[in-house]
């Protein structure tokens, strides 16, 4: 009774702003993709016309598709980089590999905002890119190449996720048993070999968490397309974002966050089935 | 701890600095054009000058929300690294049922594209006549920030043994009274590092700030707004180096809280 009670007490504030601050918002916004429009009395009429709307509009669905292959490209490059820094700092760093590991991190937790928009500028026709190329003599003038493509959105996304991608590798990596691989090594197996058939295999839980930690948020990544994406980079979560600043089409909006919230749901629920959820908080 | 066997990889090593390189060069760009003189960001660089460093002390709606991010961060971090705490500690030293499905639940904000959340809040203080302001974009801080904390309490309690806490009760210290003389100072480090964490986060975050912010702006919603304007950008990179360096200095202290006083073998583990 009493560990009830004290449970209770503990488990009540954090459920219940979980429950109000998180819970509800997302049950209201489903409802409120039933609603004719966003002000006055538009907004007590209830309608099926935007779900029908939506599933006929080819434009949206393009839209979510190529932010899906932009999430999955900037998932795997930022493991594919990701994964040698990891194996090193595992394996080959020795003491030092703690500081080595926080020099990494540390950029991650500055301001995310101003990194990106110091892509932006880097990747600007004054840039350093830019000036590299023309101190090489590639280019005979200076002009934006990668600004507002998809090619920015994914070079500045990737960078802003190695950090969290490296994390869970190397803690995977770390997990191994060194008697495991001397085992194999003393059985004759070349390194390589070793590579492939223990330390690779044994590692993927932390590439497939880093993976989905970054998957996921990109999705419905807004804010780094609008700054360096441009027209062609533009994502879904532009549209959605759209919908509520400029457009003024909640109800609309609200059907589209929705089904971004559907498809982050179904892959998280792949992922559970395969790794930790906690795994993806990187903590 | 771990005997090297394997040989050394020059090529690995260097790798990783080129890496290390890739990530810090966005931060060394910004301290660099933060001394240049000239209005423009364009290289060649034009000479050395401390008048956009100068010229920040003048800037009084950027020293408001300055002051507005460092208000809403303690704020939004305090409640977060109490009800984180709480939670935490009944996830690691309690089981009840539910527990499962809430600490799913909670790992939900932390993963959820912010513009979901964000519209979804926007759309709960819309139909409650809730007016926009620092204090809607401080509860949305706090759901982000709690499952963090809870995290980061739960990891540390997990490595301390639960018998010391037992012992104290049996030596007739109350509930509560050992969770204030045992389990908080325990956690403390935790505590004082997740509270730094979101802190860091809160003062950052413009994702979902941008859906829920008033007319009041945060750091980060300023910043925006003065993107559009190319020629307040020098000012906008000298603060950014400001803030960049600040905060890397926050964050080497919160991580080097939060190894202190942990178990050696399980610090690596939790990592």
């Amino acid at each position: 009774m009493k560990t009830r009670l004290r449970v209770a007490i503990l488990m009540t504030p954090p459920t219940l702003t979980l429950l109000a601050l998180f819970v509800i918002p997302l049950v209201v916004m489903a409802l409120f993709s039933f609603r004719a429009g966003t002000f006055g009395a538009q907004r007590d009429i209830f309608t099926f016309e935007h779900y029908r709307a939506y599933l006929d509009n080819t434009v949206y669905h393009n839209l979510l598709l190529r932010s899906a292959w932009v999430a999955l490209e900037t998932a795997l490059y930022s493991v594919l980089l990701a994964f040698p820094v990891a194996y090193y700092l595992a394996f080959h760093a020795g003491s030092k590999r703690f500081s080595l590991l926080t020099l990494l991190l540390v950029p991650a937790w500055t301001s995310y905002l101003l990194r990106v928009l110091a892509w932006k500028i880097m990747l600007s026709s004054g840039g350093v890119f830019n000036a590299a190329l023309l101190a090489l003599g590639l280019v005979e003038e200076a002009k934006p190449i990668l600004l507002y493509t998809r090619g920015a959105v994914i070079i500045t996304l990737v960078y802003v996720w190695i950090p969290f991608v490296a994390l869970p590798i190397y803690s995977a990596l770390q997990r191994i048993d060194p008697s495991l691989l001397e085992a194999a090594a003393d059985l004759g197996s070349p390194p390589w070999r070793t590579f492939l058939k223990v330390t690779l295999p044994l590692s993927l839980p932390g590439v497939l968490a880093g993976f989905f930690i970054v998957f996921i948020p990109t999705l419905g990544e807004w804010v780094t397309p609008m700054l360096v994406g441009g027209v062609s980079g533009s994502m879904y979560g532009n549209v959605i974002q759209d919908q509520f600043v400029r457009a003024l089409n909640w109800p609309v909006g609200s059907l589209m966050s929705l089904v971004m919230l559907g498809f982050v749901l179904l892959f998280l629920l792949l992922f559970s089935r395969i790794g930790r959820l906690s795994d993806l908080a990187g903590v | 701890m771990r005997k090297i066997t394997a040989p050394r990889h020059p090529w690995l090593a260097s790798y990783y600095w080129l890496l290390a390189f890739f990530l810090y060069l966005p931060i060394i760009f910004l301290l660099v054009f933060s001394f240049n003189d000239s209005p423009v960001l364009v290289f060649p660089l034009k000479g050395f000058t401390l008048r956009w460093y100068a010229g920040l002390l003048d800037a009084r709606e950027l020293i408001a929300s300055v002051w507005n991010s460092i208000w809403l961060g303690l704020g939004s971090s305090l409640v977060a690294t109490i009800l984180g705490t709480m939670a935490g500690i009944a996830i690691t030293r309690f089981d009840f049922p539910g527990k499962q499905a809430f600490v799913g639940l909670s790992a939900l904000p932390l993963v959820i594209p912010y513009v979901v959340l964000g519209v979804g809040l926007l759309i709960l203080f819309d139909s409650l006549g809730i007016e926009l302001s620092l204090w809607t974009v401080g509860l949305g801080h706090v759901v982000i920030n709690v499952p963090y904390v809870m995290l980061i309490v739960a990891a540390r309690l997990a490595g301390f043994d639960p018998s010391l806490e037992e012992a104290a009760m049996d030596l007739g210290s109350n509930y509560w009274r050992t969770l204030r003389r045992v389990t908080l100072p325990i956690t403390f480090p935790a505590l004082v590092s997740a509270f730094l964490m979101s802190f860091t986060t809160s003062f950052d975050e413009f994702a979902l700030s941008f859906f829920l912010i008033g007319n009041e702006t945060t750091l980060p919603v300023y910043l925006y707004s003065q993107l559009r304007f190319p020629s307040r950008l020098p000012l906008v990179v000298t603060l950014a180096a400001v803030i960049m360096v600040v905060s890397v200095l926050v964050v080497v202290f919160s991580e080097w809280l939060r190894r202190w006083g942990q178990p050696v073998e399980k610090s690596s583990e939790i990592l």
